[in-house]
């Protein structure tokens, strides 16, 4: 641990530390643009300089510098004043100052070093340079004259994202950043760079002209348009959520978030359920909350037991838990999370349980995915996959081949495969110190049993990765039945509460009342007999389980549309309509109410499911994976169907061939 | 005290004998060349560092001090690299590409020697992109090396495996500088590293690298055949040695000549160069070390001893010993602005002093050029190139800002002389 020395402060910083690092600790701010914690150090901006004795008589750049022992700095004299001011007229010179129309404003890093560090005007009087327009996707908007140069954007595409998608052309000041040949940066974390952008030159399109940050209330809340359960700020302006954006958190999402998570929120203000609807003559018209109430309550008049639920993607663990209760109360237990008709056994949920969590599957050495597009069901696990591939990891895939962001083998689609698994995979795996098994939504059929016992054979960490925001949270509640989703229909209840469940096959329930709580007109509604307009994720307060079964808890930032109302609400209203008593009559009731049955909800952090179960040696896995869960990237839940923004991208990034072709 | 024909290293500097390998066999290169390898790597570093020999390619770092950086054996297994910049494209310099195309074997021969001596598995020869008969002298010479045993494996009978590869640039000056060089070598944009890791720590593919200069190398094995004292012998002290001058501009007869360190400039004009045009009264200034030194002024320079301390000494430097000499015709003004506009255009715009610095410094010597400014603004210019030099990652922002502040130092009243000329020119026009 050496010990350095800053502005006459000794402290001791950890090994492999750099100036600028220890200059933080000693709780000296140094102004800094292409510097970033999560990438490489480039040390191009020159924005860090200090003087650091002993060393050469000028200032140094302090983020490439290393931390060494007896080493003297000082960033508090007039060198280092004279220098930063240097540099940020420098990089001045060449930037337009069109602050007033730049969506960075008020949050833009020059703007506000240039505050601190800066000289008070310009001495440049000659023209500035400027820029062609460049063009990077349906997400990203660029105005390529603010830019600064400062790479982080290559950076980040480069190490992070692992898809070489942007890069600098040109040398001097005519170096342009650029995606070459004007194509979309086409990956599913391309919007990321936006925050990385210390100025205005990457912004949001979708954002753009919309508010200024100082405008909007922030909210803390989670991310559910995958499993992982991103940390995200919500912030909304009135009514409407304006943007989403990543908090830092190293356990789950570091610091960054999919283009989904981000951009999907623009759906939250379009194909809302905003009233209540029932179905008469074979055509959804809108109604009263009472009217659709007593038809409920007459479709379990004598047999108030003959009552399902199905829990949708997107639910919080509040809402499972009411209707949960509702549902007691009135002698049911048919609760079901798992849509598409899935059965695995979920006696021990630690078999279905992400165990390795985000940040320990970084460290594995020899990791074996099946039935998993990760880059598609959880991009940001796939960061994590492409850190420990970087680390020396060896990567094997079973299922269809899709673009890997790392070197990783795909040994086929049968899943045959793993009963004898060809002698180098089973050689590495043995080999391996910190082997780990991912298991996703397309091998849970076939290969679960398998892969459990793969992994107890080679005492590797068993990891399922599950692609909805509410499925942990769900099976932590008891939503499955042995025979899943079929199990369900068989019982044919005279109402199904369908917890805007949207991916379900109703066919299947035509003899029971269909009741849709929820918030888009999206597939459920459709087939829904009343709907019962609910709150989305913004608009509620609510816990969360991730797939590696850490309870988050996400804030409501804006009000429900129209008529809709938070969930709880509406089934605590219809448990009086069924004459039934669920105990609880506002939110914190119901929380405590929850927190008593499955204390694990309580807390934050991750949730303790005990040991792995006994793996079967003898089980074998079987059939083929002929295709992913995910179709379509953008596209996957209700809040992103409705999303212009992911249609956009959908029609733009992954189907412009087909419109291509239909043109010609 | 002129430089004797017996003690040229560069017998062959003017092409009028073959370049090729029997002829440069018969100049005494490959010579027992086994013999000299047999000294060992140390004995090698050590004749090296006693000769005084400084890098030649204008930093002037003591070669024999560089190449003990080098680790004495692989901890890890990695191989050590030399490399050798024949990026030759400093305006001015020339001397590389005489050596390249008229003495090519003393560069491969002394490849195999330094970088034996400095454990290394291979040498890179990076060339500008530009001298393309120079690299198909070069490859040839190199093939003939390898088809007479002397490279390659067991090179000269001597044991040591040692491979020369040639690498040929695509013309960007940055390339010159040894970091962005080792970049370009990879394969990547050609800008500089940061510094550290040095590249004797991680250099070429993250192995250890030594990047030394042609007439670094292709003059170490003569130093060693003939002995440090030789070498020694020349120049001041810490100066050491015999160097390839290249003086251009306005003499009678340009030329490239090895003399030794340390000559007296009107010495080394008189007797190869003709004299000045138009006599000793009519120069104006010199740029004594290639594009990025500060210009001297004519007395100062006239008598000052050309090698590396007399030259800083003036506020300049020794370069690579590209002597560029004006006469009073030269529009002094015009002639730095446009080295200002050669550094704007090869600037990397990795970092942004020089990025910024260089295009401004330049559009503002073209301002100064036509006295289109302020008087305030030469004080300007002269704060925005010490804004530059210094606060870069390589030294490109220093050899952009140089020549200005020496332009500056030297020739303030010509500058002001155009601001008031102009400013009266348009004055009158308003009245």
């Amino acid at each position: 641990m050496p010990k350095v020395t800053v502005d006459g402060l000794e402290i001791e910083v950890p090994d492999g530390a750099t100036v600028l690092q220890a200059c933080e600790l000693a709780g000296k701010e140094i102004p800094r643009f292409c510097y970033h914690e999560r990438l490489s150090i480039a040390g191009n901006c020159r924005m860090c300089l200090v003087e650091v004795k002993p060393g050469p008589p000028k200032p140094q750049a302090s983020c490439a510098l290393p931390a060494t022992d007896g080493q003297e700095i000082r960033t508090d004299t007039e060198m280092v004043k004279t220098a930063r001011e240097g540099v940020m007229e420098f990089l001045l010179i060449n930037h337009p100052l069109d602050c007033p129309i730049c969506d960075q404003g008020g949050e833009c890093d020059l703007q506000d070093q240039s505050m601190y560090y800066g000289r008070g005007a310009t001495r440049y009087r000659m023209n500035k340079r400027a820029v062609t327009e460049k063009y990077m996707g349906p997400l990203i908007k660029t105005i390529m004259t603010r830019c600064i140069h400062c790479t982080r954007c290559v950076r980040f595409s480069e190490e992070i994202a692992g898809v070489d998608e942007i890069g600098a052309v040109g040398r001097g000041e005519d170096m342009q950043i650029t995606t070459y040949l004007e194509q979309a940066a086409e990956h599913e974390l391309s919007a990321n760079v936006i925050d990385l952008c210390p100025v205005g030159a990457l912004t949001s399109r979708p954002y753009a002209f919309e508010a200024r940050p100082w405008e909007l209330k922030k909210t803390l809340s989670i991310d559910v348009s995958d499993a992982v359960g991103a940390n995200i700020t919500l912030y909304s302006k009135g009514r409407e959520v304006m943007r989403a954006l990543p908090r830092i958190n190293d356990a789950v999402n570091e610091e960054w978030l999919s283009d989904k998570g981000r951009y999907q929120v623009d759906g939250l203000m379009r194909r809302r359920l905003d009233k209540v609807y029932m179905r008469r003559d074979g055509k959804l018209q809108a109604a009263g909350w009472d009217e659709a109430f007593t038809a409920i309550a007459e479709a379990v008049a004598g047999d108030k037991g003959s009552i399902a639920a199905i829990a949708g993607d997107l639910v919080d663990c509040e809402t499972m838990f009411a209707a949960k209760a509702l549902l007691r109360a009135c002698g049911s237990n048919l609760l079901e999370g798992r849509q598409t008709g899935m059965a695995y056994d979920v006696s021990n949920l630690a078999a279905v349980n992400f165990n390795s969590s985000f940040a320990g599957i970084e460290e594995a050495d020899a990791i074996l995915i099946v039935g998993s597009h990760v880059r598609w069901e959880a991009p940001l696990v796939n960061v994590r996959l492409r850190k420990a591939a970087k680390r020396g990891a060896k990567i094997f895939i079973v299922g269809p081949a899709w673009d890997t962001t790392y070197p990783a083998e795909f040994i086929g689609t049968d899943l045959a495969i793993l009963n004898e698994l060809p002698s180098h995979i089973a050689e590495t795996f043995e080999k391996a110190e910190r082997p780990a098994v991912i298991v996703g939504g397309a091998g849970l059929k076939n290969a679960h049993g398998k892969a459990l016992a793969l992994a107890a054979g080679w005492g590797a960490a068993f990891n399922v990765l599950h692609m909805s925001a509410s499925r942990m949270g769900g099976l932590m509640l008891g939503y499955a039945q042995k025979g899943g989703i079929a199990d369900i229909a068989e019982a044919k209840p005279k109402v199904l509460l369908s917890l805007g469940a949207d991916e379900t096959d109703y066919a299947s329930f035509a003899d029971s009342l269909k009741v849709y709580v929820g918030h888009h007109g999206d597939a459920g509604a459709h087939a829904a007999d009343i709907i019962l307009p609910a709150a989305s994720y913004a608009e509620k307060d609510g816990t969360y389980v991730n797939t590696e079964g850490r309870v988050q808890f996400a804030e409501k930032a804006v009000f429900a549309p129209g008529d809709a109302r938070e969930d709880w609400t509406i089934l605590r209203a219809l448990a009086d309509a069924l004459g039934v008593e669920v105990g609880f009559d506002s939110f914190g009731e119901l929380q405590s109410a929850m927190i008593a049955e499955v204390p694990a909800l309580g807390e934050e952090g991750l949730a303790d499911y005990g040991a792995l179960p006994e793996a079967d040696k003898n089980t074998r896995a079987e059939g083929e994976i002929s295709a992913y869960p995910v179709r379509d990237f953008y596209l996957t839940n209700p809040i992103a169907r409705a999303s212009e923004v992911m249609q956009r991208c959908s029609s733009e990034l992954l189907h412009a061939g087909e419109l291509q072709e239909a043109a010609e | 005290m002129a430089l004797a024909d017996k003690d040229r290293i560069f017998t062959n500097v003017y092409g009028f004998q073959d370049r090729g390998l029997k002829a440069a066999q018969q100049r005494g290169d490959w010579d027992d060349t086994k013999a000299l390898i047999g000294r060992g790597h140390d004995a090698i570093i050590d004749e090296m560092k006693a000769s005084g020999l400084r890098g030649r390619g204008g930093a002037g770092f003591p070669t024999g001090l560089k190449w003990s950086f080098m680790p004495k054996e692989s901890k890890d297994g990695r191989p050590s690299f030399l490399v050798i910049n024949a990026d030759e494209s400093e305006p001015g310099s020339c001397k590389d590409r005489e050596i390249l195309r008229h003495d090519p074997h003393k560069l491969i021969e002394g490849a195999l020697v330094a970088g034996y001596a400095m454990r290394a598995r291979a040498a890179y020869i990076y060339i500008r992109g530009e001298y393309i008969r120079e690299a198909e002298t070069l490859q040839a010479a190199i093939d003939e090396a390898y088809d007479a045993g002397l490279i390659g494996k067991n090179a000269s009978q001597s044991g040591y495996d040692f491979d020369v590869f040639m690498h040929r640039g695509a013309g960007a000056y940055i390339c010159g500088e040894e970091t962005a060089m080792i970049e370009s070598l990879e394969g990547k944009k050609g800008q500089p590293r940061l510094k550290p890791p040095f590249p004797a720590g991680a250099g070429l593919y993250g192995c250890p690298t030594t990047v030394n200069n042609v007439e670094s190398i292709a003059v170490v094995p003569t130093i060693l055949r003939r002995g440090a004292a030789w070498f020694s012998s020349f120049g001041r002290e810490g100066n050491a040695g015999t160097k390839l001058f290249q003086i251009s501009g306005h003499v009678e007869q340009p030329c490239v000549v090895e003399e030794e360190m340390s000559i007296p400039f009107r010495e080394l004009i008189e007797r190869h160069c003709g004299g000045i045009i138009g006599g000793w009264d009519n120069l104006l200034a010199v740029i004594p070390g290639g594009s990025s030194v500060p210009l001297v002024p004519a007395r100062e320079i006239m008598d000052a001893p050309m090698d590396f301390d007399g030259l800083k000494e003036l506020g300049s430097g020794l370069g690579t010993a590209a002597v560029i000499v004006m006469d009073k015709s030269t529009d002094i003004v015009r002639a730095i602005s446009r080295i200002s506009y050669f550094y704007k255009h090869e600037s990397c715009g990795q970092c942004t002093p020089c990025r910024e610095g260089t295009g401004w410094m330049w559009r503002m010597m073209e301002r100064l050029r036509t006295g289109d400014a302020a008087i305030e603004e030469i004080d300007m210019l002269q704060q925005v190139t010490k804004q530059v030099e210094g606060h870069t990652i390589c030294a490109l922002g220093d050899a952009a800002a140089w020549p200005i502040q020496g332009l500056i130092r030297h020739f303030r009243p010509e500058l002001e002389k155009r601001i008031e000329e102009h400013n009266a020119k348009f004055a009158e026009a308003a009245e």
